[in-house]
C-alpha cells in the first residue's frame, strides 16, 4: 500500500474553532478519497495558534524555535497542504501571513495546496480567490480549482442548499487527493543546502591556473 | 587556537541611561577595545564593514592601521570585509598595504554584508550577490599571488597588465577566511581554495551550522586541502559574565530585551538555550564553549562579540577582563588537551611564510613566478625579517 504524508495548517484563534473544523473536515474529505485508491496518509495538524510567539519570535530574530523548525520542516515537506484562515479585514489573518512568510520561499513550489476560509458571512466568499490564491499562486504551489468558504450559515440550516458545504469539501478533497496520489515530495525531501550549480561552473572562466 | 573579538561597531543608546555615544566616541571605543584585547591576552581583533548608520566602521582598514600602530601581537582581521560591493583592486592594495604597515600581522575575512541597500550605494544587484562574491574573489587571489594581471570579467572594467601595490608582504597574501550564515555556495568557495571558513554562528541555533560547517569540511578535502578535519573553521561567539551568575542576568537583561538584533522578541532564557549567547559566571561561559567542539570539531578560531547593545566602554573593558583572565586561559588548555596533533592551528603569516619557504628550498614553488619577494619584504633572503620577528 502507498503512503502519503498531508499537512494540515489553520489559523482559526477562538477555541474550539470553526477554521479548524473546517481544516479536519477537508482532511478527512482528502484522507477518504485517497483511502478509495488504497493509498494510505498521515496527517499532521498544526494550528498557529499554538506557535503564534514562536511565529513572531522567528520574524524578530530570523530563526525558528526548535517546535517552531519541526512544525515548518513537516509542512515543506509533505505530499499535500491544506491551509485555512479566518478571513479578518477582507483577507487572510495576519498570523497566516506571518506563518507563511517564514518559509523559504522556493519551499512550496509544486506543492499540492487545497485552500479554505471562515468567515462571518458568505460576502466574504472571494477573500480566497483575490487575497489567498495569489499567495500560494506566488509561491508557485499547485492550488486545486476547488477553494471552500464556510460562512457562519454553512453550519446551520441557512446553508446554500444548492451547493452545500459537504459537496464542496468532498470535491474540494477528491482534486488534493487526486495531486497528493502522484506525488514524489515526502521520500524526497529537498536538502537545502544543496549547491544547484557546480562551483567551478560559477568560476567559469576564472578557474585560477595555481591554487 | 585563536581567541579573540569581533565587533559590530554600532552606535546603540544605552537602554538602561538613554545615554547615546558620538560616532567619535565609538571609533575612539572600537581602539580601546582593540588594545584592551591584547593587553588581556587574545589573539584576534575584527571589525565589520558597514556604510550606514548607526554602524561606524566604513573604512576598515584606516581603523585597523591605527590599532597596528598601537599594538604589538594583536592579528587585525575582519569581520566582514564586504567582497560583493568593493573594488577587488582595492581591498588587494588595502590589506597588502595594512599587511606591510602591521608587520605581517593581518588576515581578513569576506562577507556579503547585511544590508540591501548596500549594492545600489555601489552599484550592484543583489541578487548577483553569489556572483560577484566568487568573480570578485577570483581576482582578488589573482592579484595577490600574480605580479601582472590581465583581466576581464562580468562585474569589473577590464585590466591589462595591471599590478597591485604594494606587493603581499613577503610575498604572502593574508589568509582569508569566508564567512557566511547560510550559503552554502561560500562554504564551497572557501572550501575550493583551501581557505578558512567563518560561520557566525551568534544567532542561530547550532544545528544549522554543524550542516554548513560539516559540508565546508567534506568539501576541503574533496579538493584535496587536506583530511576534512584539518580544514580552517572560526567561529562566533557572544557572553555577558559577572563573578555571580545572577548578577550578570540581572545586569545584562536590559540590553538583551532592547538589543536591535534580538530585542523585543524571545526571552533571554530562551534565546541563550537556542545560540551561543551566554550570560552568567564565567564558568558557564567556559562549560559553553569548551563543548563547541563537540559540535563542530576541533577549530581554530573563537570570536566573542562583547561590545554591542548600547553597553558602556567601562562595562566591556571589565568583560575583556574576565574574558582573557578567567575564561580563555581555561579554554585554551581545555582545546588543547586532546586535540589530535593532525589538527593544525589557523595559518598566520609566519606559519605561511615558512610553508612557502620550506616548499620553495624543496624545490616545488615555480621560483621563476613567485610573487615580488624582491621589492616586498626581504624574508626570503634573510630569516630575521622585521615581519618574521614581529609575529613569532
Amino acid at each position: 500500500m502507498a503512503s502519503r504524508r498531508i499537512s494540515v495548517v489553520t489559523a482559526g484563534l477562538s477555541q474550539p474553532s470553526s477554521s479548524r473544523l473546517l481544516a479536519d473536515r477537508l482532511a478527512d474529505a482528502t484522507v477518504a478519497r485517497l483511502r478509495l485508491d488504497q493509498i494510505d496518509v498521515a496527517v499532521d495538524v498544526f494550528e498557529l495558534r499554538d506557535i503564534a510567539t514562536e511565529v513572531t519570535n522567528n520574524l524578530l530574530t530570523g530563526f525558528p524555535s526548535p517546535a517552531l523548525g519541526r512544525v515548518i520542516d513537516t509542512v515543506t515537506t509533505a505530499d499535500g497542504l491544506i491551509v485555512v484562515s479566518p478571513i479578518f479585514t477582507s483577507s487572510y489573518s495576519g498570523l497566516f501571513k506571518s506563518f507563511v512568510d517564514l518559509l523559504e520561499p522556493q519551499s512550496l513550489s509544486g506543492m499540492p495546496v487545497l485552500m479554505g476560509a471562515t468567515g462571518g458571512t458568505p460576502r466574504h466568499s472571494l477573500a480566497l480567490e483575490y487575497s489567498m490564491r495569489p499567495l500560494f499562486t506566488y509561491l508557485h504551489a499547485i492550488v486545486v480549482p476547488t477553494a471552500v468558504f464556510a460562512a457562519t450559515a454553512d453550519w446551520g440550516t441557512e446553508a446554500d442548499v444548492a451547493n452545500t458545504l459537504p459537496a464542496r469539501i468532498e470535491r474540494a478533497g477528491a482534486e488534493l487527493a487526486e495531486l497528493v496520489s502522484v506525488s514524489t515530495r515526502s521520500p524526497s525531501p529537498v536538502d537545502p543546502l544543496a549547491l544547484t550549480t557546480s562551483f567551478t561552473d560559477l568560476l567559469g572562466e576564472h578557474t585560477p591556473r595555481s591554487k | 587556537m585563536q581567541f579573540g573579538i569581533f565587533s559590530v561597531g554600532d552606535v546603540t543608546t544605552d537602554p538602561t541611561t538613554g545615554y547615546t555615544v558620538t560616532e567619535y566616541e565609538r571609533i575612539k571605543s572600537m581602539v580601546a577595545i582593540a588594545q584592551k584585547a591584547e593587553e588581556v591576552g587574545l589573539d584576534v581583533f575584527a571589525t565589520g564593514e558597514h556604510h550606514n548608520p548607526p554602524f561606524v566602521p566604513s573604512s576598515p582598514t584606516t581603523l585597523l592601521g591605527f590599532i597596528a600602530a598601537t599594538t604589538k601581537r594583536l592579528i587585525l582581521s575582519t569581520s566582514t570585509t564586504l567582497i560583493t560591493t568593493n573594488d577587488p583592486v582595492k581591498i588587494a592594495e588595502d590589506f597588502a598595504m595594512l599587511q606591510h604597515l602591521a608587520d605581517g600581522r593581518v588576515d581578513v575575512m569576506m562577507g556579503r554584508g547585511n544590508t540591501g541597500p548596500v549594492y545600489p550605494w555601489f552599484g550592484k544587484d543583489i541578487r548577483q550577490g553569489i556572483e560577484l562574491a566568487v568573480e570578485n574573489y577570483a581576482l582578488l587571489h589573482r592579484l595577490w599571488r600574480e605580479d601582472v594581471v590581465d583581466w576581464s570579467g562580468r562585474f569589473r572594467t577590464p585590466l591589462q597588465g595591471f599590478q597591485s601595490t604594494p606587493r603581499p608582504l613577503d610575498g604572502v597574501p593574508p589568509f582569508v577566511w569566508h564567512g557566511s550564515i547560510r550559503s552554502p555556495e561560500i562554504a564551497e568557495q572557501a572550501a575550493y581554495y583551501g581557505d578558512g571558513f567563518f560561520a557566525n554562528n551568534i544567532f542561530w541555533p547550532k544545528e544549522h551550522y554543524m550542516r554548513l560547517i560539516s559540508l565546508y569540511r567534506q568539501r576541503f578535502e574533496h579538493y584535496g586541502h587536506g583530511t576534512a578535519d584539518q580544514a580552517i573553521v572560526g567561529l562566533g561567539g557572544q557572553a555577558f559574565m559577572r563573578k555571580n551568575s545572577q548578577d550578570a542576568v540581572n545586569e545584562f537583561r536590559p540590553y538583551f530585551d532592547n538589543a536591535p538584533v534580538y530585542g523585543h522578541g524571545p526571552s533571554m532564557e530562551d534565546f541563550t538555550a537556542q545560540t551561543p549567547l551566554t550570560v552568567g559566571s564565567p564558568q558557564e561561559v567556559i562549560d559553553k564553549y569548551a563543548s563547541m567542539r563537540d559540535s563542530f570539531g576541533d577549530y581554530q578560531r573563537q570570536l566573542f562579540l562583547m561590545d554591542h547593545a548600547g553597553l558602556p566602554l567601562k562595562t566591556v573593558l571589565e568583560q575583556l577582563d574576565l574574558l582573557g583572565e578567567e575564561v580563555v586561559p581555561v579554554l585554551r588548555r581545555e582545546f588543547a588537551a586532546d586535540r589530535p596533533a593532525h589538527v593544525p592551528d589557523a595559518p598566520t603569516h609566519a606559519s605561511l611564510l615558512q610553508a612557502k619557504l620550506t616548499q620553495q628550498s624543496a624545490g616545488i614553488g615555480s621560483a621563476g613566478s613567485a610573487t615580488g619577494e624582491s621589492v616586498s619584504g626581504s624574508a626570503l633572503v634573510d630569516a630575521s625579517s622585521p615581519s618574521v620577528k614581529a609575529v613569532e
